[in-house]
């Protein structure tokens, strides 16, 4: 069984707003969309599901109500079914990652796919998690995945640093944290937008997993937005003269070359 | 309290960001021990080390850890730490640890804060690290010990090297490893990671097609930059993905960034603003990057850029 992890984020362009409390962030008048690795990963479970004719594919999210929006928008896409693991307030990465992998555990999944990381909160630490509570092999960043006949092992191409891959073998289970430019997410189509609406989607608590708000384990305060830059020199004359002068104030005064 | 730093090696070295955050504890008057994990080659790599300011360095060695593995490396690392009662366990944020790291917290049970840029490590262990791609920042405490962090390279001060730290070998534990890496691929050209380079020249869309992206390259190597791009050139085609930065691509913070023909998209903005000094050179005077750059030069880039490689060759001829 194929399943997709997703989780359901301000659009990159959203300008972010912090509480009075500096508590969190301002969750009104927020755009929201599938987080955008998240939508690579859909895709590439589609692909995989006509590839090695598995039978279906499973999405799974956890967060607030709103979030099964983004169930929503991934049944429009031609996913089969949907889970929302409901939650209120924040959940840490570990509670996240021990209730995710509860509901795939339950649910008899195979095969994870998930994005890299969720631009959000950017920790790329989800995936490490289930595939722990799992006890299943994982691959991350993946750039590439080629199943071989049987559809029980595979082949994944990752980026390390520097342009350098590796190519890891892994057979089923697995999870699998995919990169973005592994594929190209299709659109919902209108009759799947239609038949996404009408779904059933499947909803778990955190106590149906044994968890709650307190399995977290650490606490989140203090937001701030970043420092100002005090404003900048602009630099004048013909193409030369900038050249020179730049170089002349990032040796002199900058000291950074 | 118990502190660990795990220490990365590249070609035989280990990497800086580990001597980052070994400087950083001394500064808060920490003492630490090193951790490498790998094959025959750590012990070497360890004698790379020993001015860094652990006060040893543990050397996890075994024959299945010579090549990277994610189960690997966190079996080794949770088999050697849960017979330590580490109280914190530091690492720098590269793309490996980002790999490894969330499975050893899962496996000891605990939290983890990837990518900070502060820490704190006394008798609580907090950390602030940025989130939406550094659009905000939030500081996160540990409720559960130990501490598990990653840190962001190039960020903490590096103290200069000194004194000796004694190498201990222990034999390591790399149990079962399932999923396994059976074919390295080399990069063509021998390039710095963007998230861990000093200086880094981006083109964005204004470069016209990928062909041109080689004027940055030839800048880049005179003063050993890596090249980076906007998410509008990697859309168009003219750089691959492994090259983006912003929200949806690497989040950088090198000492200098040059951003060439970048107008700056909020989520472009978001992957670079910790940058140390930023440089930016466009045609137009209103793109908002230049709200951000230290030094701004309003012109075309097909002129400046050939122009400073050459002001950078000037200066490598004269140091």
């Amino acid at each position: 069984m194929l399943f997709v992890l997703v989780k359901q984020v301000p659009d990159t362009e959203t300008k972010i707003r912090i509480k009075g409390d500096k508590s969190g962030i301002e969750t009104n008048d927020i755009k929201w969309i599938i987080n955008p690795y998240d939508e690579f990963a859909i895709e590439e479970a589609l692909k995989t599901k006509d590839k090695v004719k598995a039978p279906a594919v499973t999405v799974v999210t956890l967060g607030p109500d709103r979030a099964v929006e983004a169930l929503r928008t991934a049944l429009a896409m031609g996913v089969d079914n949907a889970i929302h693991v409901k939650t209120e307030g924040e959940t840490d990465t570990f509670t996240a990652g021990k209730a995710l992998a509860e509901v795939l555990k339950k649910e008899g999944a195979q095969v994870v796919f998930a994005g890299k990381q969720a631009i959000d909160d950017d920790q790329a630490a989800t995936f490490g998690y289930v595939a722990e509570f799992l006890n299943w092999p994982s691959v991350s960043v993946v750039a590439k995945i080629e199943w071989d006949a049987s559809g029980t092992s595979l082949k994944a191409e990752r980026e390390v640093e520097g342009g350098t891959r590796f190519i890891v073998q892994s057979s089923v289970p697995v999870l699998l944290a995919v990169d973005k430019g592994i594929n190209t997410p299709r659109y919902a189509s209108l009759p799947g937008i239609m038949k996404a609406k009408k779904k059933e989607i499947k909803t778990y608590s955190l106590a149906d997993l044994g968890l709650s708000a307190g399995s977290a384990k650490v606490k989140e305060s203090d937001y701030l937005p970043p420092p100002d830059r005090a404003p900048g020199k602009k630099l004048t004359g013909d193409a030369a003269t900038q050249a020179r002068e730049l170089v002349k104030l990032l040796r002199e005064e900058a000291k950074v070359i | 309290m118990n502190i660990f730093v795990i220490g990365e090696a590249k070609d035989g070295k280990v990497k800086r960001v580990t001597h980052e955050i070994l400087s950083e504890l001394k500064r808060q008057g920490q003492a630490a021990t090193m951790v490498l994990v790998g094959g025959a080659d750590a012990e070497a790599a360890a004698q790379s080390a020993v001015g860094m300011g652990a006060s040893k360095i543990v050397v996890l060695a075994h024959e299945a850890l010579t090549q990277y593995s994610t189960e690997g490396y966190a079996n080794a690392l949770h088999a050697y730490l849960s017979t330590q009662t580490p109280g914190a366990i530091l690492v720098g944020a590269t793309a490996l640890a980002k790999d490894y790291l969330p499975r050893l917290a899962a496996k000891l049970q605990v939290g983890i804060a990837s990518d900070c840029t502060e820490i704190k490590v006394g008798s609580a262990v907090t950390a602030r690290r940025p989130v939406f791609a550094g659009k905000v920042s939030k500081q996160v405490e540990f409720t559960a010990m130990p501490a598990v962090l990653s840190v962001r390279p190039n960020v903490l001060p590096v103290d200069a090297a000194g004194g000796s730290s004694p190498v201990e070998k222990v034999a390591a534990n790399a149990g079962e490893i399932r999923a396994k890496v059976v074919e390295v691929k080399a990069a063509a050209s021998k390039k710095v990671d963007l998230t861990e380079a000093d200086i880094i020249i981006s083109g964005g869309r204004s470069l016209k097609n990928a062909e041109n992206f080689k004027i940055l390259q030839d800048c880049a190597d005179v003063i050993g930059a890596a090249v980076g791009a906007s998410r509008a050139a990697v859309d168009a085609g003219y750089a691959p993905h492994d090259m983006q930065v912003g929200q949806t691509g690497k989040t950088v913070s090198p000492k200098l960034y040059i951003a060439c023909g970048i107008s700056g998209a909020i989520q472009h903005l978001a992957g670079m603003r910790s940058s140390k000094v930023i440089v930016a050179i466009d045609k137009n005077p209103e793109a908002p990057i230049f709200q951000r750059a230290d030094y701004g030069i309003v012109g075309d880039l097909f002129e400046v850029v050939p122009a400073l490689t050459e002001e950078f060759k000037k200066l490598k001829a004269h140091s």
